[in-house]
């Protein structure tokens, strides 16, 4: 049962202002953006039509709390095929950006964010790759890339203090 | 008849730009096969490779985290193309995607590319202008080099393979940010590349189904699922073999075969190669160079077939 008391009206113009919100009133509701969905097709803890649906009623907590936002694999195919153009992995990314603000960061997420401050890349460069790569005739690779950790902690995404791992 | 007419869009007598390759997170770790392969045909065809070892991860994976810190490192990594001047060739189809998207941000809206280049400036001391073109390595081969060129490096006789290829979905969309490359719900130019190869491209139900890639980190059973169902489809069609053009669709479908071969309770045992590996069997580069020993599910059979086929 949806209490109209806890439903945040403006949600859905703070979701408009942000990069890839933009078109989220456009929705009509057709459905075509869930009819050709492939995470839909293995769950249905995954459905797009009622995600903008529950957004635009002002579902606030409910949908930045939530895992569903996250599960789109970004596949492009609802955008292709919208009607209303409402760009929706876009409007997910708008979605996830502000769950971040609000403090809802999956641990996964937490743990790129770590790796990329680390390492520049999500998977490490290490001496033991570039020995692979020189034994290849392959051009070695930076170890790390300290202007990333810069650009994340400027960012206030990452933290300087180093943790013991 | 299909019309392939728009694979030829410059004359082969000319050579290709010399590129920036951008080799992204997962390509130098988990795809050095791919990597191999595609220096090896690039050389062949005469496609010039610049390394700029200070490019990182392109950004994509915290587009969804934040949309600014993605632009501020896809931003860096086109400055460092920038500043030697090259366009940058992926091999990777997401970050592709993710550098083309934030080239089409930075020069479509100038207040944007202002802030993006104060805060580069300040804290890292780059710049970026918003000059660089962006490309796959595949479309290189499609677009500049061209199917005469290559169809004049052909030695070895593939007609015995059936394969089938996986375009993956960043290589065609969004239409909004690639333009119409071509028909991001028919597209086409793979398997043309497949052909040129002399193997018989094969079509399968459902051919532009997700990897699930996206939703690996998020989701595991989730996204094995979405593997799964297409190798269920390739397998059908009894595929040789999948063709592909990005780690990251690579990953699902042959780092993660084992996985998905226990949670469906059967063998799949399909091989998985990178077009440029397919490429160079075609052009008589032997196996070795082309890193297939290091492709977890062993092409053995397929290798076999070729051999009987030259034989």
């Amino acid at each position: 049962m949806i209490d109209s008391d806890d439903l945040d009206p403006d949600f859905k113009s703070l979701i408009a202002k942000e990069p890839g919100g933009e078109h989220i009133t456009r929705c009509f509701s057709c459905g075509t953006c869930t009819a050709g969905c492939p995470v839909r097709e293995v769950t249905d803890r995954y459905n797009p039509r009622k995600i903008i649906r529950m957004a635009l009623l002002g579902m606030k907590k409910d949908v930045l709390s939530s895992q569903f936002i996250w599960l789109c694999s970004s596949c492009y195919t609802c955008q292709e095929r919208c009607p209303q153009d409402v760009k929706i992995p876009e409007l997910m990314n708008a979605l996830k950006n502000i769950a971040v603000k609000e403090g809802y960061l999956p641990s996964v997420m937490k743990a790129q964010l770590d790796l990329l401050a680390s390492f520049g890349r999500l998977l490490e460069i290490t001496d033991f790759e570039n020995e692979k790569r020189k034994d290849l005739d392959l051009p070695l690779l930076q170890e790390k890339t300290e202007e990333v950790r810069i650009i994340l902690e400027r960012l206030g995404l990452h933290r300087e203090e180093k943790s013991d791992r | 008849m299909r019309d392939w007419g728009f694979i030829v869009k410059k004359k082969a007598t000319v050579n290709p730009s010399p590129y920036a390759l951008f080799l992204g997170c997962t390509v130098p770790v988990r795809a050095v096969n791919y990597e191999t392969s595609a220096r090896k045909v690039a050389s062949r065809l005469g496609v010039q490779f610049t390394d700029i070892p200070e490019f990182s991860c392109c950004g994509y994976p915290i587009k969804s985290v934040n949309h600014y810190a993605y632009l501020l490192m896809a931003a860096r990594n086109l400055a460092l193309a920038e500043e030697k001047a090259l366009p940058l060739c992926t091999l990777c189809s997401a970050c592709c995607g993710s550098l083309t998207e934030a080239n089409h941000q930075i020069h479509e809206d100038p207040a944007l590319r202002k802030r993006i280049n104060e805060d580069l400036s300040r804290w890292i001391g780059k710049k970026y202008e918003g000059g660089v073109r962006v490309t796959h390595f595949t479309r290189v081969l499609q677009e500049e080099v061209g199917e005469k060129r290559i169809a004049a490096e052909i030695q070895v006789d593939l007609s015995s393979l059936r394969l089938a290829p996986h375009y993956g979905c960043h290589y065609t969309k969004p239409t909004t940010v690639y333009g119409r490359l071509e028909d991001p719900e028919n597209p086409t130019s793979l398997d043309r590349l497949i052909e040129l190869s002399g193997a018989k491209s094969i079509s399968y139900e459902n051919k532009l189904q997700c990897c699930g890639g996206g939703v690996l980190a998020i989701d595991e059973g989730v996204a094995l699922a979405m593997a799964g169902r297409k190798l269920d489809h390739v397998q059908a069609c009894q595929a040789d073999a999948m063709v592909l053009v990005c780690p990251f669709c690579n990953i699902m479908y042959e780092a993660n075969q084992k996985k998905i071969e226990k949670a469906n309770a059967k063998e799949y045992k399909l091989p998985v190669l990178f077009y440029p590996q397919l490429l160079g069997l075609a052009m008589g580069i032997a196996p070795d160079e082309l890193g297939l020993k290091m492709n977890r599910v062993r092409p053995t059979e397929l290798l076999k077939k070729i051999s009987r086929g030259a034989g």
